[in-house]
């Protein structure tokens, strides 16, 4: 497995996309410290673009890279090795190489900064934290995706809808379920529903620190249980790693029953 | 003339020797218990009390104007009974001392401090410790309490007091005075024409000051963290608000300030950082908020009903998770020349006023009004969507609830 996921790592990083990304987040980083000059407004935007944007790019990369690379998966299979250690392979390749490119791209900035001196440095490191458990996740679904659906185009669509689905379309139905249902008591569902979409999960994490101030004036129990003590974060955490672990045993399941 | 003179000599004479210090102590003084002290002594006399533990409560002075002095080390141990001193008189000091373990009651407002129709009175450098009331004064004037300490340990608003409890006061000065675990820092009921200034109130589970029915007061310079709510001004008039830091106000009735029913209040160069609601107005008139700053609130401004008049120009609204929400209509409330650092729009005359005007109600801020559950969606991509929707043509949220002006950079004072 850690042949094929350090081939797969180099593949990866010789191709100009990794670079793109890298140069992406240092730009971004860049931009935003150095011509904005406020730390506080800078993690708040980063935030935004860690959400959105770091599934949209694990997907796409995911279901692009497993595509790509078909060919060689197909010859590799021919080989005595195992089907998992392949899959897992190359989808660890991909994660690590674009969480690789997330931090560098990030910390080099931040460090230029000054980071270490200030005590923004836990916000940030949360940051990058769930950008990480993000790129693992989504790019675990793009594979499952990908290994689902031989044809191209219908991958890459129904990556992009999932993408859509838990980045937009959710926290939508979830906003008017919660206006629909208003008469109701709502603090379980909410959080119960926050937790089944890894991005409204890495959003909670994030504005745990950030918002606390606004999250601790709702009146509620169990809110106030979930977000005023550690217990939050520590579930979270918890479901972030679920997250990671589901998709990735559907991979290992799939590929060995999968007909090539 | 010789006559009159040698007249006012005498007088002026026995004046003098009538104000004599009066030393307690445990060996070698003139006394040894501070209540036995006080009644032999006279008016306009001085207690210098030195240190040591005296177990004594209850200690009476009524009708005589005595400065009361301790040392470093003077320590009064009511051992939760009754009140520490219970003064009725002019012309009163009493300072350098500790005072410790007030008894908890349900149904008296026992203080280390009692004063009662006390004109021209002084309090300074006394520690309370263990308090159920601090300093309770009742129907006084022309006071000053500078430079005290006041700690309580009470585990409910029910069994704790308040630690500056003016009632039916006037012209007070609260001066550098720490308080911290009591129900109320300072509370002014009925309290007119006093000055605080310079206070350091946390950890009190109600409010770090508190006014109720007191009208022309000022304070300035004063830090409140970590209250229930930092300053809860009900009912008053005229209250001016400068320079103070309210900051970590926590909880889901926790406000920086919670203004109610008052009116022509001004607010200014006031910093409101962390809290989860700054300034909750409601019922207010007339009321100026200029350079303040709101930074990283939850709600910077809530404003309920009935406000009008009230202006809020040049603050400065720094990443608050809300700037502002509001209910009802606008009532010719006016928000002008704030700096909203959400405001995303440009300046291309370059005069460091917004060509674009600025919405600082969201529209999400209604839906969790309506909603309180949705506060989860909180900087969710779809929120960041529909606010934006909103902005372009508002249906929810008030039209003309706007800021025509708003600045490109921080107000600075």
């Amino acid at each position: 497995m850690f042949k094929i996921l350090k081939y797969s790592f180099y593949d990866l990083m010789r191709s100009s996309w990794s670079y793109v990304y890298l140069g992406f987040y240092l730009l971004l980083g860049i931009v935003l410290l150095f011509l904005n000059n406020d730390l506080s407004k800078a993690i708040i935007t980063l935030m935004n673009v860690i959400i959105v944007l770091v599934p949209l790019i694990g997907t796409i990369f995911g279901v692009m890279y497993y595509y790509n690379s078909k060919e060689f998966t197909e010859l590799l299979l021919a080989q005595p090795v195992k089907r998992s250690s392949i899959f897992l392979g190359q989808y660890l390749g991909v994660s690590i190489s674009l969480s690789m490119s997330l931090v560098l791209g990030l910390g080099l900035p931040f460090v230029a900064y000054g980071l270490f001196r200030s005590n923004a440095i836990w916000d940030f490191s949360l940051l990058l934290i769930v950008g990480i458990f993000l790129t693992f996740i989504f790019s675990a679904l793009a594979f499952n995706i990908a290994l689902s659906n031989e044809n191209k185009i219908k991958g890459f669509g129904y990556a992009i809808l999932m993408w859509l689905l838990l980045a937009v379309v959710y926290d939508g139905l979830f906003l008017v379920s919660l206006i629909l249902f208003e008469d109701y008591p709502l603090d379980k569902l909410s959080l119960i529903a926050t937790m089944l979409n890894p991005i409204d999960l890495s959003r909670t994490l994030i504005i745990l620190k950030l918002d606390i101030s606004a999250l601790l004036g709702y009146t509620g129990a169990v809110f106030k249980q979930f977000f005023g003590t550690s217990f939050g974060l520590i579930i979270s955490f918890i479901m972030l790693l679920i997250w990671v672990l589901l998709p990735v045993l559907r991979i290992i399941i799939k590929s060995k029953r999968k007909d090539f | 003339m010789k006559i009159p003179f040698c007249v006012l000599f005498v007088l002026i004479s026995t004046c003098f020797a009538a104000a004599k210090t009066i030393t307690i102590c445990k060996a070698g003084c003139d006394f040894k218990s501070i209540q036995t002290a006080v009644d032999s002594s006279k008016s306009s006399d001085s207690l210098f009390i030195k240190a040591g533990l005296y177990k004594e409560s209850n200690i009476v002075i009524y009708k005589k104007s005595l400065h009361i002095s301790g040392e470093k080390g003077t320590v009064i141990d009511t051992q939760n009974h009754g009140y520490g001193f219970s003064v009725e008189a002019t012309d009163i000091v009493i300072k350098n001392l500790t005072i410790k373990n007030i008894e908890i009651s349900y149904t008296k407002e026992y203080a280390a401090i009692l004063l009662f129709k006390s004109y021209d009175f002084a309090i300074e450098n006394v520690r309370v410790d263990n308090a159920f009331f601090g300093f309770l004064i009742q129907k006084s004037k022309d006071g000053l309490i500078k430079n005290n300490t006041i700690s309580g340990d009470g585990k409910a608003e029910a069994d704790s007091g308040n630690a500056i409890h003016l009632w039916h006061c006037e012209n007070i000065k609260i001066i550098d005075n720490d308080v911290r675990r009591m129900r109320d820092g300072i509370y002014l009921e009925f309290g007119n024409s006093s000055y605080i200034a310079n206070n350091y109130s946390t950890e009190n589970m109600r409010y770090g000051l508190h006014f109720m029915f007191s009208n022309d007061n000022t304070y300035e310079n004063n830090i409140f963290e970590f209250n229930g709510a930092g300053v809860a001004v009900m009912f008053s008039k005229r209250i001016k608000m400068y320079e103070n830091i309210f900051k970590k106000n926590w909880g889901t009735a926790s406000y920086g300030i919670l203004l109610k029913e008052i009116n022509d209040a001004e607010l200014k160069h006031n910093i409101f950082e962390d809290n989860t609601i700054g300034i909750n107005a409601d019922g207010t008139n007339r009321i100026t908020y200029t350079e303040n700053t709101f930074k990283n609130n939850g709600y910077a401004i809530k404003v309920h009903g009935a406000c009008y008049d009230n202006i809020y120009s040049r603050n400065n609204f720094l990443y608050n998770s809300f700037d502002l929400s509001y209910s009802g209509k606008l009532n010719s409330n006016k928000f002008e020349s704030n700096y909203w650092s959400n405001y995303t729009g440009y300046d291309l005359d370059k005069d460091g006023i917004g060509d674009v005007p600025y919405r600082p109600v969201k529209l999400f801020s209604y839906l969790v009004n309506r909603t309180p559950e949705s506060i989860v969606l909180l900087r969710s991509l779809f929120i960041d969507i529909i606010d934006f929707s909103e902005k372009v043509s508002p249906v929810f949220t008030p039209e003309n609830l706007i800021d025509n002006q708003p600045l490109m950079h921080q107000v600075t004072w």
